[in-house]
């Protein structure tokens, strides 16, 4: 920044897409830019089960800790869910390092966007962004280093919260209800099933979603459960109409205790009943 | 045969010069004053989308007066550069200083360079620290100068009748109602009369480091303003005039403005977001 005068491009009026900027300024700096062949999928470590429900006036996500390598793991205490402004989380599944630079990209791209228009992206308008930064991975996806985000936000003309799945080509998909991605989010998903309902508030969807994070880290070795003598625990994230927090620690460690106390007694967790 | 006009290079560049000044004259005076927790920028402005005060990253803030779509290129000049750089180091490698020299390169080179029209603005690049010691405020000119500024700075046109008012009143660690007052106070001076100015035909944003926030840029909002600036700034003040521009109640720019402030993602929600926390509605990225 100290060289001297700023290049012409810099100056330039035009696009209010930081990616597209860089992808013409230093295309260097993109995610998976330089692409070798072969599969490079067992290189990096993979991120694992992320999920997100919507709630009336609001939407969480969350996602476990646990990044794999192989048969090993790799790490036990990796963030996956970020924060992507204010209104808007994105929680990643895939290729661990890759998908965090995504991430970054992608919140750059947010800010970049709010700083030169003076005004936000509508919650389609991120969703879209995001997808043009997963498909613009294909070619890194192709090799194994797949990424694959579970995007929620508020939506504040609608007043609701918002799910999108992606597919790695960049396919965008809304999600009713709740939804998840990762190696354990079939089994998440097949607790959501049961336990989810549209009226839930927030203190009781958080639980509901701890109990699915246990349910896939209970069938998926890739996932991680609650980690009592580490103090390690799922992240959730939060979103409503004042804006996007991060639950404490605290908060969320009582919440998985008491999943767990409530396993010791029955292991395969709470029952759904059987009604019509 | 016509001999070629012999211009010594004095005079090429006091024409130059004369040409810049006079463009930036003809503009209102922009404020910036440090007060105990920040920056505070003011200025005259009845429009309530194009805006002459910016945020460019966390901790650092853009002010120009002068041409409209000149120092508009260099602001979102300033906002990929600091973005670029957030992106490819990290969020803590982006200052104030390395902006604020790349804006005199620029204009510098342009000033001197014969083949382009001087630029007719002039900046304030202000960065907060963590501490009022820390807090940078660097004013640059048409031809690239930049001077460190302490305490105040007025540019723009009636910029020594502003300063000069600045100049007897200024205190440091004032309160940010005593610095926002004493700089609309100063706007609306002139050598023959003092104006009051309309809350509504202010803009007002500062750098405040009291915000949990890693982004510390916000705008004060009209509401807030009449509030802080109480009878001074009477709908029927003489600015009424200036208000030419249809400028909308409510315009796009400012729609982030109502929505409740952002909060620490790491932490408790905070207690309801106060009224005056304006733009950016948005919570920036933290890893």
């Amino acid at each position: 920044m100290s060289e001297s005068r700023i290049p012409a491009a810099y100056m330039t009026p035009g696009t209010s897409s930081f990616a597209d900027f860089l992808t013409a300024q230093s295309p260097e700096l993109l995610p998976g830019h330089n692409p070798v062949p072969g599969n490079l999928g067992d290189l990096a470590p993979h991120g694992t089960t992320i999920v997100a429900a919507t709630f009336p006036g609001g939407v969480i996500i969350a996602g476990d800790r646990r990044a794999t390598q192989g048969n090993l793991i790799a790490e036990r205490d990796m963030r996956k869910v970020f924060p992507a402004d204010e209104y808007s989380a994105v929680g990643i599944a895939g290729s661990a390092g890759l998908a965090v630079e995504l991430v970054k990209l992608f919140q750059t791209e947010l800010e970049h966007y709010e700083k030169i228009e003076g005004t936000t992206l509508s919650i389609e308008g991120k969703a879209s962004r995001l997808s043009a930064l997963v498909r613009g991975n294909l070619a890194m996806a192709m090799q194994g280093l797949v990424v694959v985000p579970l995007f929620v936000g508020f939506d504040p003309d609608a007043g609701v919260g918002k799910i999108y799945g992606y597919d790695p080509t960049g396919g965008r998909y809304e999600q009713t209800g709740y939804a998840g991605v990762g190696s354990g989010s079939l089994f998440a998903k097949g607790a959501l099933k049961k336990l989810y309902r549209a009226d839930l508030d927030e203190d009781t969807l958080v639980a509901v979603l701890v109990q699915a994070l246990y349910d896939a880290a209970d069938d998926d070795s890739a996932t991680g459960g609650p980690d009592l003598s580490r103090k390690l625990f799922p992240l959730v994230h939060v979103i409503t109409a004042d804006g996007g927090h991060t639950l404490p620690d605290a908060e969320v460690a009582a919440v998985a205790e008491a999943v767990i106390a409530g396993r010791l007694q029955r292991p395969d967790g709470p029952i759904a009943e059987l009604e019509a | 045969m016509s001999t070629p006009f012999y211009v010594s290079p004095e005079q090429l560049m006091r024409d130059r010069a004369d040409f810049a000044r006079k463009g930036i004259s003809r503009g209102r005076a922009l404020v910036s004053l440090q007060y105990a927790d920040g920056i505070v920028f003011a200025s005259e402005n009845p429009s309530a989308a194009l805006h002459k005060v910016s945020e460019i990253y966390d901790r650092i803030a853009f002010a120009a007066v002068g041409r409209y779509n000149e120092f508009e290129n260099l602001r979102i000049a300033g906002v990929r550069l600091a973005d670029m750089r957030g992106y490819a180091y990290d969020r803590r490698d982006v200052t104030g200083r390395g902006l604020a020299n790349a804006y005199a390169q620029t204009l510098g080179t342009i000033f001197s360079s014969g083949g382009e029209k001087p630029y007719e603005v002039e900046l304030f690049v202000g960065e907060i620290g963590d501490a009022a010691e820390s807090d940078q405020l660097y004013r640059l000119t048409y031809d690239g100068q930049v001077v460190d500024e302490h305490g105040f700075a007025a540019i723009g046109g009636a910029a020594e009748a502003v300063g000069g008012y600045l100049k007897e009143r200024y205190t440091e660690g004032a309160t940010l109602e005593d610095a926002i007052k004493l700089a609309v106070a100063a706007l609306g001076h002139t050598e023959t009369e003092d104006r009051e100015i309309e809350a509504k035909n202010l803009e007002v944003a500062v750098l405040d480091r009291t915000r949990t926030q890693p982004r510390k840029f916000r705008r004060i909002r009209p509401a807030t303003l009449l509030e802080i600036l109480g009878s001074a700034a009477a709908p029927t003040a003489p600015a009424e005039v200036e208000a030419a521009a249809p400028a909308a109640v409510e315009p796009p720019a400012e729609k982030p403005a109502d929505k409740p402030a952002e909060k620490p993602v790491d932490e408790a929600p905070l207690a309801p977001p106060a009224d005056d926390d304006g733009e950016p509605p948005i919570a920036p990225p933290l890893d």
